[in-house]
Formats: C-alpha cells, sequence, structure tokens
C-alpha cells in the first residue's frame, strides 16, 4: 500500500535523550480561560481569592469546552482580558504563586466503574488533545458512531519536539495503561500506535510492552511529515480514507495523541487534573541548554526559556510547537497552554530560505508532489486570485490543514499553504451568505 | 529584550530555489556544450556564452523598460539562452543569435509578463522565429571537426555559411547515412548542442537523479516516436536500426530532456507530462513524415505548449478523501 506522506525534514531531535526536568516553580502564573477548540471557560475565582493546586478555576456549561484547573497555590491578583493567538479574547486568571504547592482537597482519584463515568472523569480532568489541535478529550471519546479502533499519535512528525517521545521511554507503562483504561470504558477492541522509524527506542520499548496485551499492535510510519496529522495517520496505520466532512469516527477510528492516553492512566490513579506538562525547549543556538521540561500550565514562556538559558537579547522569532505548523510567539510573557509541546527559540528564521522575497511561481509542481492530500496548490492559488469560490470549491480546497509542505517544498517561495488559509476563509464566507 | 518577529507557519522552508533549479539545468548542459565544442570548435563555446549573455542584457532591458523588478537573478534568462544557443547551427552569425535572444526573451517570455507566465517555451520558439526568417543560414550544417582542416570561421564572422562552401552538409536526419555510433557519439552535422545523444544522456540523467524532472516526459515523447517509427517499419518493411536512428538524429533528445520538461510551459501532473510526451512524439513522428520540413521536434514541442492549459485542466490530481462530483455520483 502506498503511504502518504509530504516531504522530508530534519529532524532536530537535539532533545531525545533530555530526561524530563521540572520547571522551577514560577513567580506568577496566567492561566487563559480557553486552551481548547470550543467555548471559552468563566473564571470561578474572583481577584484576591487563593487558590491550591488542582483547584477548578474554569468552567462553562458548553459541551465543547474543558474546565481549568490551577497548576499552583497562591492567590488570584489579576482576572483581565487575554487575545488568543486566533485573534479572539478570553479571560485570563493571573496567580500569584505562594511557593507552598498545597493541593486542593478535591484532587483524589475519580471512581470509574463505567463508560459514563470515564467519561465523566476525562471531562473533569480537564484533558484536551495535546498534540496541538487541544479538542477536549471528553467529546472525542463519545463519538456517536461505532468505532472499532483506537489509533495512538505517536509519530512526532515536527522537528525538534521530543515530548512524546520522552513520554515514551520514561513511562512507556503509563501509555499502555492509558490505552487499555480507553479501550475498556469504552469497549474499542483494537489499538495501533503510530510512531515514526525514527524513534527506533520507543518502538522497542512499546512494542515489548504491549507483547502482554491482546489487541495492541506497534506501527511504524515512514519518516515523511506529516505523519501525525489524523488523516495521513489513519490512512497510514489503518488503510481507511477519512472523507471530507466526515469525522476518525466516520471511519471507525479515534485518533488520540500518545501523551494524552498517559495523562489519562495518571489521571485515574492521581485524580490531579491537568495543570502541567512536558514541553521541549529548543532552538538555535540562543538556547544554551535545550531540554525536556515539565512546566505548569500558565507559566510564562519568558520563565521557561530563562530555565534553558535562552539569550533573549539575540532571541527574534519564539514558536509554540514545531517549526512546520507552530504559532509565532508575540511576547514573552505569554503562557504555556496545555496542547503546548514545545517552545523554540531562534535568533533569525529557523531556516536561512525562509527569509528570500517570493519570486513568481514556476508551475514546477513541487507544492503538489508535496502535499499529503494531492491537493493542487497552484489552481488554489489562481482560483483565490479570482475570488472564485465555486473553483475553490472544486479544488478541494477545505481539505487543507495547513500542514505546511507545499510552503515549505516552494522554490519561489512563495506563501502557498498560507494562501490556501485565506482561500479557505473566503469560502466560508461565502458558505455563510 | 527587543521586538519578536512573527509569522505564519510554517517557519522553515526547503533550500531548493529558482535560481539553483536554473543553474542546475544549465549544469545540466555541460556535456552537452563541451560535446559540441569538440564537434565544432571553439565558436560553439562562444556562441553559448554570447547568447546566454544577450538573453541576460535583453532581461534586463525589459524588466527596466516594465520598471519591474529585475529577474535576472534568478538564472532563467541565462537558461534559455544556453538553450537558444545549443539549437544553432555553430555557423550562425552573431547579429542572427542576438535576435533569436532577443525575440526569446522580450516578446516570447517578457510581454506575456516574464517568468512563470510565457506560454510557449522561449528558446524553442526562438529557434522557429530564426528558422522561419534566416531559413538557409539556420539550416547550413558543418561537418564536425572541420575546423580542423580548414580555417576556421571567425568568431565574430557575420558572413555566416556562404563563408564555408564545401563543408557543409545535410543533417543524418535528412540523409539517413549516419552509423548509429557516430550519432550516440555525436560525430555528425546539426545543431552545436543535438547531435550527441551521449552528451544530452548525461545531463538528462542528471536532471532526473537530481529529482528537477520527472523522467515520464522523455519516457513518453522517445517511447512514442519510437513505437510509431516501430509500427512504420512494421508496415513498410526496413529495418528495425531504423527506430533507434529517428531517436537518435534530429533534435530529439535535447527536446525531450530538456525543451518538453521546461517547468513553466509544460503541465504540472505526471499525468499531464505523459500526455503531452506522447503529443510530442506523435507531432514530431507526423512532421517528419508528412509535413515539408525535414525536423519537427521544435514544433511538435511548440504545439503540444499551446495545448498545456487545457491538460493541466483535465489532469487535475484527485485530493484523498474528496467526494466525487454529483454528476459522476449520478452515473
Amino acid at each position: 500500500m502506498r503511504k502518504l506522506g509530504g516531504i522530508k525534514l530534519s529532524h532536530h531531535k537535539n532533545t531525545e535523550n533530555c530526561k524530563s526536568v521540572s520547571l522551577p516553580l514560577p513567580a506568577k502564573v496566567r492561566i487563559p480561560m480557553s486552551m481548547h477548540i470550543g467555548a471559552p471557560c468563566e473564571p470561578l475565582v474572583k481577584k484576591g481569592d487563593t487558590v491550591t493546586v488542582g483547584q477548578k478555576i474554569g468552567d462553562t456549561e458548553a459541551f465543547m469546552s474543558a474546565p481549568i484547573h490551577s497548576s499552583v497555590s497562591g492567590k488570584v491578583t489579576a482576572i483581565a482580558d487575554y487575545r488568543l493567538s486566533n485573534g479572539r479574547t478570553c479571560k485570563i486568571v493571573e496567580i500569584q504563586t505562594d511557593g507552598e504547592q498545597s493541593v486542593c482537597p478535591d484532587v483524589k482519584p475519580p471512581e470509574v466503574n463505567d463508560k459514563a463515568g470515564f467519561l465523566k472523569a476525562v471531562r473533569e480532568s480537564g484533558l484536551v488533545g495535546m498534540g496541538g489541535a487541544s479538542f477536549p478529550a471528553h467529546v472525542k471519546l463519545a463519538p456517536k458512531q461505532e468505532v472499532d479502533t483506537l489509533c495512538i499519535n505517536a509519530a512526532e512528525c515536527e522537528p525538534y519536539i521530543t515530548s512524546d517521545y520522552r513520554q515514551m521511554v520514561e513511562a512507556p507503562e503509563e501509555v499502555i495503561d492509558g490505552v487499555l483504561q480507553v479501550m475498556k470504558y469504552l469497549s474499542i477492541p483494537k489499538c495501533v500506535i503510530g510512531i515514526e522509524s525514527n524513534k527506533p527506542e520507543a518502538i522497542r520499548i512499546l512494542t515489548e510492552k504491549a507483547k502482554a496485551h491482546s489487541g495492541i499492535t506497534v506501527h511504524t510510519l515512514p519518516c515523511t511529515y506529516p505523519q501525525g496529522a489524523e488523516k495521513v495517520l489513519i490512512y497510514n496505520t489503518l488503510g481507511r480514507i477519512v472523507m471530507e466532512g466526515q469525522l476518525p469516527a466516520d471511519q471507525g477510528a479515534i485518533v488520540m495523541n500518545v501523551s494524552s492516553v498517559a495523562f489519562i492512566s495518571r489521571y485515574l490513579k492521581t485524580g490531579m487534573p491537568m495543570i502541567s506538562r512536558m514541553v521541549t525547549v529548543d532552538g538555535d543556538d540562543v538556547i544554551g541548554k535545550r531540554c525536556n521540561a515539565v512546566v505548569p500550565v500558565g507559566t510564562p514562556v519568558k520563565d521557561v526559556l530563562a530555565f534553558a538559558e535562552c539569550d533573549m537579547e539575540r532571541a527574534e522569532r519564539l514558536l509554540y510547537g514545531g517549526p512546520m505548523m507552530g504559532v509565532s510567539i508575540s511576547d514573552a510573557e505569554d503562557p504555556v497552554i496545555k496542547a503546548n509541546n514545545a517552545i523554540l527559540a531562534f535568533k533569525k528564521f529557523p531556516s536561512k530560505e525562509a527569509s528570500q522575497k517570493a519570486s513568481a511561481c514556476i508551475h514546477c509542481g513541487r507544492c503538489i508532489s508535496a502535499c499529503p492530500l494531492n491537493l493542487m496548490p497552484p489552481d488554489i492559488c489562481r482560483a483565490y486570485a479570482a475570488k472564485d469560490t465555486d473553483s475553490l470549491n472544486k479544488l478541494k480546497v477545505m481539505l487543507c490543514m495547513n500542514c505546511g509542505c507545499c510552503t515549505y517544498a516552494c522554490p519561489a517561495k512563495r506563501p502557498v499553504a498560507e494562501t490556501n488559509q485565506f482561500a479557505k476563509v473566503l469560502v466560508m464566507a461565502e458558505g455563510k451568505k | 529584550m527587543g521586538l519578536l518577529t512573527v509569522s505564519p507557519s510554517p517557519h522553515i522552508r526547503s533550500a531548493m530555489t529558482t535560481q539553483k533549479i536554473m543553474l542546475m539545468v544549465v549544469l545540466a548542459l555541460v556535456p552537452a556544450i563541451i560535446s559540441g565544442t569538440i564537434f565544432f570548435g571553439p565558436r560553439a563555446l562562444f556562441l553559448v556564452v554570447f547568447c546566454a549573455v544577450v538573453s541576460m542584457f535583453t532581461e534586463l532591458v525589459c524588466r527596466a523598460l516594465m520598471k519591474k523588478e529585475g529577474t535576472i537573478s534568478d538564472g532563467s534568462a541565462m537558461l534559455t539562452g544556453v538553450l537558444l544557443a545549443l539549437n544553432l547551427p555553430v555557423t550562425l552569425p552573431l547579429w542572427q543569435a542576438a535576435i533569436g535572444c532577443i525575440f526569446a526573451i522580450a516578446v516570447v517570455k517578457q510581454l506575456f509578463g516574464g517568468l512563470g507566465c510565457n506560454f510557449a517555451n522561449p528558446a524553442i520558439t526562438g529557434r522557429i522565429f530564426l528558422l522561419l526568417s534566416v531559413g538557409s543560414d539556420m539550416t547550413a550544417w558543418v561537418k564536425p571537426f572541420y575546423y580542423l582542416d580548414a580555417p576556421a570561421l571567425g568568431l565574430f564572422e557575420t558572413t555566416g555559411s556562404q563563408a564555408l562552401d564545401g563543408l557543409t552538409g545535410a543533417t543524418p536526419l535528412a540523409s539517413g547515412d549516419a552509423g548509429l555510433m557516430e550519432l550516440f557519439i555525436g560525430n555528425v552535422g546539426g545543431s552545436i548542442g543535438e547531435t550527441s545523444a551521449l552528451a544530452i544522456l548525461i545531463g538528462g540523467i542528471f536532471l532526473i537523479a537530481a529529482k528537477l524532472i520527472h523522467p515520464s516526459t522523455p519516457a513518453a515523447y522517445l517511447g512514442s516516436l519510437a513505437a510509431l517509427t516501430f509500427v512504420q517499419v512494421l508496415v513498410t518493411g526496413g529495418e528495425m536500426t531504423e527506430v533507434l536512428y529517428a531517436l537518435l538524429s534530429g533534435g530529439v533528445m535535447l527536446g525531450a530532456f530538456f525543451m518538453a520538461t521546461d517547468y513553466v510551459t509544460t503541465p504540472i501532473t505526471v499525468k499531464g507530462k505523459i500526455i503531452f510526451g506522447i503529443g510530442c512524439g506523435i507531432l514530431t513522428f507526423v512532421i517528419r513524415e508528412f509535413a515539408s520540413m525535414p525536423e519537427g521536434c521544435s514544433f511538435s514541442i511548440l504545439l503540444m505548449n499551446l495545448l498545456t492549459p487545457y491538460i493541466d485542466k483535465f489532469t487535475r490530481t484527485t485530493p484523498v478523501g474528496a467526494k466525487k462530483e454529483k454528476k459522476e455520483a449520478a452515473k
């Protein structure tokens, strides 16, 4: 079977042997009320309140959401407006830490006996997809469709990031246990763990651990970015095509990030909600001590970078996540959020070619061969220039997942994927009319 | 700490640039330039350099006149000049070569908007322009190594082929009397860069290995031409070596590897490239057999250039997970 894939990238997995270390407690944290796709939470605390570790500080009635907990103990010093990277605003709770880290009395292992109890526990844990998409886990785990396979995304296909890898090699039993819990409560008979071939150690360890359990297999994926893209992963591990407009569950699969299932295992044992996560801190030579740090949610990016001995005078570009799909950080005071698997710092563009000016399209077709979904960016670009939404729909622009392969491959350094996003906005605006 | 720079993802780019692509294609033409220089003397090399310089100068002037950003550095004008020179007879007067370059760059390329916007291959169209305007000088073919026996043509000679009375002859494609080995090595009369199949193959394989061109175009072009010649041999009862002869003589090798693979003027998908190649093969065969001129390679590629937008339209890829259009679903 032909595998889907886009491009070969340099891996830069510089931190793969960096054992996870805990970040020193920051002086203050700022916790946004929206760290997930869906409705933002309302703050449950007010200025001057004292909060403890694991205390719920934000929630909402909305189904498509996930509650938010305090990652520290201390005093709420402000509740302000905060602009998210997608341009929307939400409330942000600022907490001055008291250094005690006293744990909230509500934090205790949840009682789970059935599927409903499991889903309730997952919701209460505040878990969102930890791979970057930040989809509320309790929503994902409650599909209406019949699901026969749990697909674990352990591809970690973005360069630099190794936080999933460290989870797999440091605590593989958490991964397997999390998988078993999900399979048990959701009555899913099969599980495939997809790992890129550049992580032989993780493949070896998990294959070994999975032997004892029937139904769990480890699938080695090729090292072509973006193996971790949901549709690519499902096709390459299960041979199923998620059609346009469909969810993975329509093809009988649920995809979960490997760190997310490991979190479920920890939560069911301890009841400690999602208040910290492992973050790969890397970049170019502005980073003095690259590392994998366990960071309390809400920690300012600059504290994390200071821990990694980043030369802030020279750092000009900061990223949440990897260089392919990561989001630029505009302010080093911005907080680390739940889906934040890496913070990267560079003195300039991560590759010097990225700073070149765009020139004319030479029709070379590299963007088409690079697209994991076989879209045709040059035609999309032309249709977008003509504001021709009919053609854009025929060209299936809405399938574009902004993986960035086309922009990466373009020799004329044109903003190819970026144009696709504009085209998608145009199509959506047209659809609303 | 200074201000941070933000940009949409992706934040990294591949090392490949338009300029690198163009320079690598020129590099792939070096074997053909060397073979041309060996067989046709130093004037061949001079003509290549001359055409490259004139093309780049024309590009510079055009962009300046149009008050557009300069584009010489992308290397495409140089490539056009080199390709055009390799399609010229070594005896062509310089002023004629210069006109060919100016036509290729100014009319075929820049008037349509420059790199990426031209619908026809500038080098091929420049060659056809010269063929139609100065036909006798464009079809004066000196024999290989003529420059060893007779006083070589001066670099700046303007009289053209008249100065070389008695040294010229028909190309093997017209005469049909060259040995296959001679044709393969390139030891026959013809344009500077088209005679040596060996030199072109070296360059072509380099382009394929470096993933600069897709092998489907030359394979479809040469394959369809060979197939048609094969059928012809079956029907008329000739020798099977004629199939090889058809591939090695004339400008087909240069055309198939370097002209029919031009990104801008040929289809973008593999399916489209195959259709394009087959079209070129059929047209070349038809022109060679039934038209009034001996060689049809340039014309076939130009004609297929014109069809490229339509081929592109009908050979779009099917995105993964795309639902079929309603029309097809109703079937």
